[in-house]
């Protein structure tokens, strides 16, 4: 369990491996699905609607549960963000940082689609 | 042309300048300002927010361009070093020389840093503005653990932004109490606990003796000898008012600091005013927003000629939100010198706490404490401010209406709601009537109202809603910020135009990508219309809809087999305990007569309803918001006092409304005679029988805000029951605002029960045929979602954890209770361990 905390926000230059996740096939529109790299759970959301991808920790701060992927997708004015579907805290999905102020920060993971298929960058 | 100048670009300086600037023609006056930070004046109050949000745009009073706009010269990053009072001339430190006409001190405080040993040290931070907050963030990327000096406002402001920074955060205070200067004992007990509660660790009467460490600060040392290791030290023990130019200028200031102001603001050199943090006025120095721009406001009054306005004493009332806690205090909060009657009331169990003092005739409200629950804040400080006359029992103003009436108090026009900048209820009501407002957020824009520290936004909106109705316009409640239309317009736009999908009713009226709010509820729509598979917009929905299951502790789900009316057959009561013990399920019997399974994993939901479901179970929709159960006693058929078979007739309407999706959830009960044994009167609907037939109840609730349900229809025959539930239900669903119950829903209908009579009974809108057939419409189309999803492999699909792997989730952990399983706690110990 302690494995959970050790989740650190990776920007794209600091990426050592880009780690094949899944198809583009197999994320729901607007949704997203939790991915596991080596132990590590991250949400990863396909944001179709901006066409945008993003990778978050898959832990929620508040109460130290696996289950930001089946979070909701929204904006407020341009931010993109998720819902934490426990209590409904929004996280923006660029820095991680909480739009309700209550609890800390995501964790934020940089994503690419080549050919098909969805990949996370993690350091190692 | 008259020359000012402003020393100091802060909340006050600013305002200064707006406010001189409403006041006066451009040709009238120069205005130049100087800031020594290098950003234009920035929200102070809202510091804090920097933390989650780290744009210094978003906090700034107003951008460069506004500057410009309005012919006000800043000259940020320029300190003034010196005043030539003789010449009127200012200089700075890179020798830039101004003449004056009038001076505006508008230098602030700094923090005040007891002179503590070590306080040089690496690691020893103000929180006083952006700068200090950027180097806090960077310092602590390489901190653990954090200590806070200052158990006031300001210090816990500051224990919240080491929180965000993942701190492990002490709070350190002096007194015996936090926010010494609010709060009474019992005030500070309770926030001391909320804020344990979020991990925040409080040390009270604890004297700093020195700060450890040698180049970088390693903890701290108390009076008492005692030791706390830190790696970051945060000092925020108050403030010092910034007079050092008038020091060096000789004009006066007060033995402990500030400059001395008479009531118009005047220092002892009549062309030169302070104004704000740095203005020593009566030995007083406010720390506060609010007297600081009601003296720039005196100020800009006095420089265009008026001088009537004078700086009185001002209110130091307060309210603030820590971490999620609320916080408030308002006029006379201890009363340690004045006789009065204090109202207290305590809730240690939710760390709820409310003190109000009376006067000693009891008829006059001097001032209080809120802890916990802030809501009355505004109410009370408005009572406190205009000696309103209280209520008959003045503890409702804390308690809260008991007996249904609630204690409305009508503000004079007079009453002050916006304090930041003096905004009075009749100059809200005033800019709705002049400019034709229609939106709240115009009352902002037009009066000023809200936008100092936001306290008062509440009341403001109250008072903005009343002022229209009275108008006899409608308060139009939109969704949210993606949609201009209330549930009820989006009810008929999907409706009338056929809309099938989120993202084509967004494309068509809304605008944005939506968010958590909309999308359940046009779900919930959606669902209320077209009665379509949920599924196949899995994406907008809430989390439990998502995944036909409650989301529980632990990120477990629970299964709700529908058991109608609480009846089942042996065999059925064996296959859900095979079930329970195949899976490793902890079983309990509910309070709406089901067995809920519970501990469930995401993946293991499809395989576990495939068993059911072969057993002749289906969903029992313990999810979402629809109707849950119709409760029924044994009825005539077992009862002795049974006057019609209730469960029959419970069962015949749990299964006619099942899986019905609606803005909140749904719950009934049958009862076999007036002995109630089904508590149908607590229900959205509750049906007891009588000698002649059925009464039908209705917009009851038990949980936190019980109301007996009203009678709708008396003595009739089952077929018009159900035809008046039809009406009843799809009314309500059709009306109602997303996550109304029932019976908010009424208590909100004009008319009440009586037009719901007319309505639903005497089809007095005409629509009765309408409601019936629509319900038939969705009784029709019902199916088993859990069926549905256990014989489509698509749909089985989406219940998995991982999407790269089949295993379930293994950070989920139960542990053993009374013979069955139950999740472990919130892990409090992870947070604290790092």
């Amino acid at each position: 369990m302690t494995d959970i905390l050790e989740y650190k926000t990776v920007t794209e230059s600091e990426v050592g491996a880009w780690i094949k996740v899944a198809a583009v096939a197999d994320f729901p529109a607007n949704g997203g699905v939790c991915a596991d790299h080596k132990g590590l759970q991250v949400a990863v959301f396909n944001f179709s609607r901006r066409d945008e991808w993003y990778a978050t920790q898959n832990l929620c701060p508040h109460k130290k549960q696996m289950i930001l992927s089946r979070g909701m997708l929204g904006s407020s004015g341009e931010e993109p963000k998720v819902a934490c579907p426990f209590h409904k805290q929004t996280f923006s999905l660029k820095n991680g940082n909480n739009l309700n102020g209550d609890h800390c920060a995501l964790a934020t993971y940089p994503v690419k689609v080549e050919e098909g298929y969805v990949y996370v960058g993690f350091k190692n | 042309m008259e020359k000012i100048i402003v020393i100091g670009n802060g909340m006050v300086g600013y305002k200064f300048c707006e406010k001189l600037r409403s006041k006066a023609t451009k040709e009238q006056f120069s205005i130049k300002v100087f800031g020594e930070e290098p950003h234009p004046a920035y929200d102070r109050v809202h510091l804090s927010e920097y933390f989650s949000n780290r744009s210094v745009e978003d906090l700034e009073m107003a951008p460069r361009s506004w500057y410009v706009e309005n012919d006000v010269e800043l000259i940020t990053g320029e300190l003034i070093v010196n005043i030539d009072r003789e010449n009127k001339v200012i200089k700075s430190h890179t020798g830039l020389e101004e003449s004056y006409d009038k001076l505006i001190l508008a230098t602030g405080s700094s923090a005040f840093v007891p002179p503590i040993k070590g306080s040089e040290m690496q690691g020893v931070f103000v929180y006083r503005t952006i700068e200090d907050l950027e180097a806090i963030i960077e310092y602590s990327k390489h901190s653990k653990k954090a200590a806070v000096l200052g158990g006031g406002l300001l210090g816990l402001e500051a224990a919240k932004a080491m929180l965000d920074l993942n701190q492990e955060t002490h709070v350190i205070e002096f007194a015996s109490r936090l926010m010494p200067r609010q709060l009474d004992q019992a005030g500070s007990d309770a926030l001391k606990y909320k804020m344990e509660e979020l991990d925040v660790n409080i040390h009270m009467n604890r004297n700093t003796a020195s700060i450890l460490g040698e180049d970088k600060m390693t903890g701290l040392e108390f009076t008492d000898g005692q030791l706390m290791a830190a790696d970051m030290l945060v000092i925020s023990c108050g403030i010092k008012p910034r007079d050092e130019l008038a020091k060096q200028c000789g004009l006066e200031v007060g033995h402990r600091g500030g400059i001395v102001v008479n009531d118009h603001l005047e220092t002892t050199d009549k062309d030169i005013f302070a104004i704000g943090e740095c203005a020593l006025h009566k030995e007083f120095i406010y720390g506060l927003v609010a007297p600081g721009y009601e003296m720039a406001e005196v100020v800009a009054d006095r420089l265009i000629g008026g001088d009537e306005k004078t700086f009185e004493s001002f209110d130091m009332s307060t309210k603030l939100k820590l971490i999620g806690v609320d916080v408030a205090s308002f006029g006379d909060a201890l009363c340690e010198n004045t006789p009065h009657k204090p109202i207290v009331f305590e809730d240690s169990l939710e760390g709820i706490y409310k003190r109000i003092n009376l006067s000693e005739d009891g008829k006059t409200l001097l001032g209080g404490i809120l802890v916990g629950d802030a809501e009355a804040y505004g109410m009370l400080l408005q009572i406190t401010l205009n000696g309103m006359a209280l209520p008959p029992s003045p503890e409702d103003l804390i308690l809260g209406s008991r007996g249904g009436e609630s204690a409305d108090m009508e503000l004079p026009d007079t009453a002050q709601i916006c304090s930041c900048e003096n905004v009075t209820k009749g100059d809200i009501c005033k800019a709705v009537v002049d400019n034709n407002l229609e939106h709240v957020a115009d009352v902002k824009s037009c009066t000023k109202a809200g936008t100092g520290c936001g306290a008062c936004s509440p009341m403001v909106a109250d008072i903005f809603n009343a002022q229209l109705k009275s108008m006899g316009k409608t308060v139009k409640k939109v969704l949210c910020e993606h949609f201009d239309y209330s549930r009820q317009e989006l009810f008929d736009l999907i409706k009338i135009k056929g809309i099938k999908s989120y993202d084509d009713l967004l494309d068509a009226h809304g605008s944005g990508d939506g968010c958590e709010v909309c999308k359940p509820a046009v779900a919930s729509l959606m669902a209320s219309i077209w009665n379509e598979l949920i599924l196949n917009q899995d994406t907008i929905q809430d989390t439990n809809d998502r995944f036909l299951a409650n989301i529980q502790k632990g990120g477990s789900y629970s299964v709700v087999p529908r058991i109608p009316g609480g009846e089942i057959t042996p065999d059925k009561l064996i296959v859900i305990g095979q079930v329970a013990k195949k899976y490793d399920l902890y079983t309990k019997i509910t309070g709406g007569q089901r067995i809920d399974l519970f501990g469930a994993s995401v993946n293991q939901l499809p395989d576990i309803w495939e068993e059911l479901i072969e057993a002749g179970f289906e969903s029992g929709h313990a999810y979402g918001k629809s109707l849950r159960t119709v409760k029924s006693c044994v009825g005539s058929s077992w009862c002795r006092f049974g006057l019609h078979d209730s469960v029959s007739f419970a069962i015949e309407i749990e299964e006619r409304y099942r899986g019905l999706r609606s803005p909140h959830k749904l719950k009934s009960a049958v009862s076999g005679c007036r002995r109630e044994c089904a508590e149908a009167l607590s229900k959205d609907f509750g049906i007891i029988a009588t000698e002649l037939g059925w009464n039908l109840y209705v917009c009851g609730n038990g949980g936190a805000n019980p109301q007996h349900a009203l009678l709708l229809a008396g003595d009739i025959d089952s077929e018009t029951c159900k035809k008046y539930i039809d009406r009843f239900l799809m009314f309500y669903i059709k009306t109602a605002e997303p996550l109304n119950r029932t019976s908010t829903w009424l208590n909100k209908l004009e008319g009440g029960i009586e037009y719901l009579k007319q309505v639903v009974v005497g089809d007095s809108l005409g629509i009765a045929a309408d409601l019936e057939r629509e319900m038939d419409f969705m009784v029709e189309t019902y199916k088993c979602e859990w069926k549905e999803v256990v014989n489509n492999p698509e749909l089985r699909k989406k219940f998995s954890h991982f999407v790269n792997t089949e295993i379930p989730d293994p950070t989920m952990q139960f542990e053993d209770f009374r013979g069955q399983k139950k999740p472990v706690d919130w892990d409090k110990e992870l947070v604290e361990s790092k």
